[in-house]
């Protein structure tokens, strides 16, 4: 017999691929900024990464027998892509590009099961597994006043792009924020001469005068794309907060303690990835955990963890690293933290039963 | 005050205007009128009539059976032509017993109807029968027949009677156009009732979506001691969980019956026919139908008799714009798809929709991102999205326990899945294969059982057998013996 | 050379002999296993798995000579039971075929000769000699016995009508 089709008769706008779309909306300011700093070496990356994210997506979906067409469609690609060459050093060439989206579409996702079946965020493993493997081109970053003196044209930008860091010009390359106060710190600089040196200025992290990948430069823009997406309803309040204050708070509370060793909540927050973390990347829902409770535990510790890895671990940046193991635990927090069902108890027993006299 | 907590919930784009603006018409006579003998949830009418007998308006033509049932009137004078089946007002498009009518057009009504001069005169336990032998069930779209839960919350006893005015469906604006129509009918029907359950007070939830119906009713409650009260609009805010909690701060336990809490929710049409019942003499043999979609060339509400089929309504009344991507009975997130045009308007039939393909907006299934808006949207507090993981799994244990059970069909879920997956479906699946295998295994149970009982039978019947057999062969021994020992 | 292959040998050894205690301090009775899925079966001896009898089918399936899904009468139920017992997957889809069927009696050829009634092994026939016979439905497990002895060929086996009471929301196309 022919199956009756069953309600609802009516389904909300909401559509996979129209979420991407906005998604990449809110990506663009920061990108376009991040091109107009960075140049053309920066715009050949992010082509890149796209076009050879699409390549991966339609190629394991073909050895999956997945319809192709559908899935390209939806944009979840494309969003990956993105954010991976956001993670990038600016001028990074287009081996790296190739190594890490083969690794975020090809690896992380396909190989799980394709889209929503990915325990790790994409982006944020691949650069994991980049910067272990190839350190060196990982952090080469490039200062930008360099680049606003004398911007590479799109021949140069070319060979930048295609040549490697053979092609490299000199004067070029400079040590992000974080390096620096690692290193110095090391040294048993006081963080406050570290940054006095440096001329630092938190307006300088906002507008992104201070070297660092791509996508990292600019978090006023960032902030605004994430404003956006949570205007929207694309994103929810609690994955970000939990992350910014996860990092800020101890950041803010340690600095108290020891000013001269340990820069403060507002360096932390400004500095780095944590931006693009806090409202592209731990608000991925794929590798988040579900509940609105657990999203904010998800992303307070992911904020820690990024602290504790810059603080006391031997990486400057820790944003993927704290990304990746809060990834792994997100399993155990849906497994422990689950909204209470209506008229059951927490521990799903049958609430008792209440005279309802109230007056 | 109290500010209870209501979680989910999602805001689908009402359409209320498309209908809410024509007031209520009488619909004329149908040709035929089909009755089926089950519009209610429990056990089917049993028809009283035969064919080819002539009947009166509202007159009995099938009494109820059994403790959860409700009985079936005329709705008009006219000749009963058949007793066959006819498709049935359900997704499956089955057929059911219908008493097929043939209307005279001369309305004649049945002389024994009569109404109670002072129905608040009465006692309860009275009031309670007198609805129950109207044949009214809840109007809202449950059809769970109305004097079975007045009676049982007479007896169990209940403190606070709600009426919903909820209509948080998209389109339908039948309650709404009542509301505004006859407030103080409804408010009468609401206090009978309050007296037929004895309850302490009386609450009116209105969206407000609904101004000027929420205007009318309070203005009719002024002076009853009925309290009335504005609810924010959102889906599903008539469903009895949700809006007893908003109103009375009760959340209802789980497994439980609301009478339990002390508490018995009825819907604002329904409370209309209980006045109709008492004051007028008139059981339930018409209701309130909205007509709406962007299919249809004319939407409206019409009072509409039980039993007109789907096509005269919408023939007669509208006509399509153009061609309806699907016909829908009752809401659009609750209601069933339409098996054909011939069924029926049935006591439960809040709204016959026509929608096209842009209202109904969904796509093919994606693969679900975890984005768990489905998890926010659920008004039960369930994860919707890992049982219908489990569910397509195979795992129908592990999706029960994780609530499916609780789950209310509201399609809050569903509807806002970016992956368009059928995520009530999904549940409606596991509910109905859970409960085929609980049959089964029942059938099991008892046909061990008999296969048991049937072997301990043949044993004992070839020992019988063996006894009768030896106890012959004994006396036959007996006998030579007998025959020899003399000699 | 020596130190990595002595270890790894060692080592190898070790688990080998663990396994094979193992697989003496934690074997299964076989036999047990038949006793317990006869427990599961429903015991009337239909044959309509090929098997003489419930306990031989039971010794078959324990053997690995029957699918789990051997049992029509049983259905699922029975069939996820025995596959969990042997720990082996299950193909639903031998019985999800098959429709739930119901012995039929023709009213106009039945003789009244009592033999289905004797024979059916859930005692879901009523009637005398001489006398229709009727089929209880609830107490009938379609295993076609009454079918095959029948002398005039009156009983039918006939799938059982759809209500809106036993219809289910089928299985969502995904």
């Amino acid at each position: 017999m022919n199956q009756p089709i069953h309600g609802p008769h009516a389904h909300s706008s909401a559509q996979l691929g129209a979420l991407m779309l906005q998604v990449m909306l809110a990506l663009a300011p920061a990108t376009l900024y991040s091109f107009w700093l960075y140049g053309w070496p920066a715009f050949n990356l992010w082509l890149l990464c796209l076009v050879l994210a699409l390549f991966w997506e339609a190629l394991f979906l073909a050895l999956f027998h997945k319809p192709v067409g559908a899935h390209l469609k939806d944009g979840s690609a494309t969003v990956t892509a993105w954010i991976m060459a956001l993670c990038l050093p600016p001028w990074a060439p287009w081996w790296l590009a190739v190594v890490g989206t083969f690794l975020a579409i090809a690896i992380i996702k396909q190989i799980f099961g394709g889209l929503g079946q990915n325990v790790f965020n994409p982006a944020m493993a691949a650069r994991v597994m980049l910067l272990i493997a190839f350190p060196v081109e990982m952090t080469t970053w490039i200062a930008p006043e360099a680049v606003a003196i004398s911007p590479p044209d799109i021949t140069s930008g070319l060979a930048i792009t295609f040549q490697g860091l053979s092609a490299l010009p000199d004067g070029y390359s400079g040590a992000t924020l974080l390096d620096a106060v690692k290193n110095q710190s090391a040294q048993g600089d006081p963080v406050s001469a570290t940054l006095s040196h440096l001329d630092y200025r938190p307006t300088d992290a906002i507008i992104g005068l201070r070297g660092g990948s791509l996508g990292e430069s600019t978090s006023a823009l960032l902030l605004l794309g994430g404003l956006y997406l949570l205007w929207r309803r694309v994103i929810t309040w609690q994955a970000p907060l939990g992350l910014l204050l996860g990092a800020a708070v101890p950041a803010a509370g340690l600095s108290l303690a020891a000013p001269e060793s340990y820069p403060g909540g507002v360096f932390h927050l400004l500095a780095g990835g944590l931006m693009l973390a806090a409202f592209f990347i731990v608000t991925d829902p794929v590798t988040a955990p579900i509940t609105a409770r657990g999203r904010f535990v998800f992303g307070l510790g992911c904020g820690l963890l990024t602290w504790l890895i810059r603080t006391f671990g031997n990486y400057p940046e820790g944003v993927a690293f704290a990304v990746m193991l809060m990834n792994s635990t997100v399993p155990l927090i849906d497994r422990y933290i689950k909204p209470r069902i209506y008229g059951r108890t927490r521990k799903g027993d049958p609430l008792p039963i209440t005279e309802g006299r109230t007056s | 005050m109290f500010s209870p907590r209501l979680r989910g919930g999602v805001h689908p784009p009402g359409h209320k205007e498309l209908s809410n603006a024509s007031p209520i018409r009488r619909f004329p006579m149908a040709e035929r009128l089909y009755l089926p003998l089950q519009q209610h949830l429990g056990a089917p009418a049993t028809p009283i009539v035969k064919v080819g007998e002539r009947v009166r308006k509202g007159q009995l033509v099938a009494s109820s059976q059994g403790t959860v049932s409700a009985p079936v009137h005329a709705p008009t004078s006219g000749v009963v032509r058949a007793l066959a089946e006819h498709t049935a007002p359900h997704p499956s498009g089955l057929p059911v017993l219908a008493i097929t009518l043939e209307p005279d057009g001369r309305e004649e009504w049945d002389p024994s109807l009569a109404p109670v001069s002072d129905p608040l005169a009465l006692p309860p336990e009275e009031l309670c029968l007198r609805i129950g032998s109207a044949g009214i069930v809840g109007l809202g779209g449950a059809t769970f027949p109305a004097a079975v839960k007045l009676g049982s919350s007479l007896k169990r006893g209940v403190d606070t009677l709600i009426l919903n005015g909820g209509e948080c469906e998209p389109y339908l604006t039948c309650d709404d156009r009542l509301m505004r129509e006859e407030p103080g009918n409804i408010i009468r029907g609401a206090l009978l009732m309050q007296h037929a359950v004895q309850a302490r007070r009386v609450i009116v939830g209105i969206e407000d979506n609904k101004p000027q119906a929420l205007a009318a009713i309070r203005k009719a409650a002024e002076g009853q001691g009925v309290e009335v009260r504005s609810v924010p609009s959102r889906y599903p805010m008539g469903s009895q969980k949700q809006l007893v909690q908003l109103l009375t701060g009760i959340e209802l336990p789980a497994m439980s019956r609301a009478a339990d809490s002390g508490v018995l929710m009825h819907n604002v049409a329904t409370a209309r026919a209980v006045y109709q019942a008492l004051c007028q003499g008139r059981p339930l043999i018409s209701r309130v139908v909205t007509l709406s979609g962007q299919a249809l060339t004319h939407q409206g509400n019409w009072e509409v008799p039980l039993g007109t089929p789907a096509s005269y309504l919408i023939n007669y009344a509208s006509g399509f714009d153009c061609a309806p991507a699907r016909l829908i009975m009752g809401g659009p997130m609750m209601g069933i798809q339409l098996p054909d045009l011939n069924v029926p308007v049935i006591k439960g039939t809040s709204g016959i929709l026509a929608l096209t393909r842009k209202e109904i907006n969904t796509d093919e299934p994606g693969p679900c991102v975890r984005c768990a808006g489905c998890v926010r949207a659920c008004p039960m507090g369930l994860q919707p999205l890992e049982m219908a993981a489990n569910i397509r799994n195979g795992d129908f244990e592990k999706a029960r326990s994780l609530g499916l059970d609780d789950c209310v069909g509201c399609g809050a879920c569903s509807y806002i899945c970016p992956a368009s997956l059928p995520l009530v479906h999904l549940f409606n699946y596991a509910k109905g294969e859970l409960a085929s295998r609980q049959r089964e295994a029942r059938k099991m149970e008892k046909t061990r059982a008999l296969a048991q009982r049937r072997e301990e039978r043949l044993v004992r019947q070839a020992r019988e057998r063996e006894e009768l057999m030896a106890a012959r062969r004994a006396a036959a021994a007996r006998k030579a013996a007998g025959e020899e020992s003399p000699s | 050379m020596l130190v990595s292959i002595l270890p790894l040998a060692g080592l190898g050894t070790l688990l080998g002999f663990l396994l094979g205690v193992a697989s003496r301090v934690l074997y299964v009775e076989r036999s047990n296993v038949a006793r317990e899925i006869e427990e599961l079966l429903p015991g009337t001896q239909c044959g309509q798995c090929g098997s003489p009898s419930c306990g031989a089918a039971a010794e078959a399936a324990a053997a690995g000579e029957l699918p789990p899904a051997f049992c029509p009468p049983g259905g699922r139920a029975v069939a996820e039971a025995v596959a969990g017992k042997l720990g082996l997957p299950l193909d639903l889809a031998s019985l999800v075929d098959e429709q739930p069927r119901l012995a039929e009696i023709n009213e106009d050829i039945c003789i009244g000769c009592t033999r289905c009634y004797k024979v059916c092994p859930t005692d879901a026939i009523a009637g005398a000699a001489k006398q229709m016979h009727v089929v209880f439905a609830d107490a009938c497990t379609a295993c076609g016995k009454c079918e095959e002895v029948c002398p005039t060929g009156c009983i039918r086996l006939v799938p059982v009508t759809e209500t809106l009471q036993s219809w289910a929301w089928n299985q969502p196309s995904l």
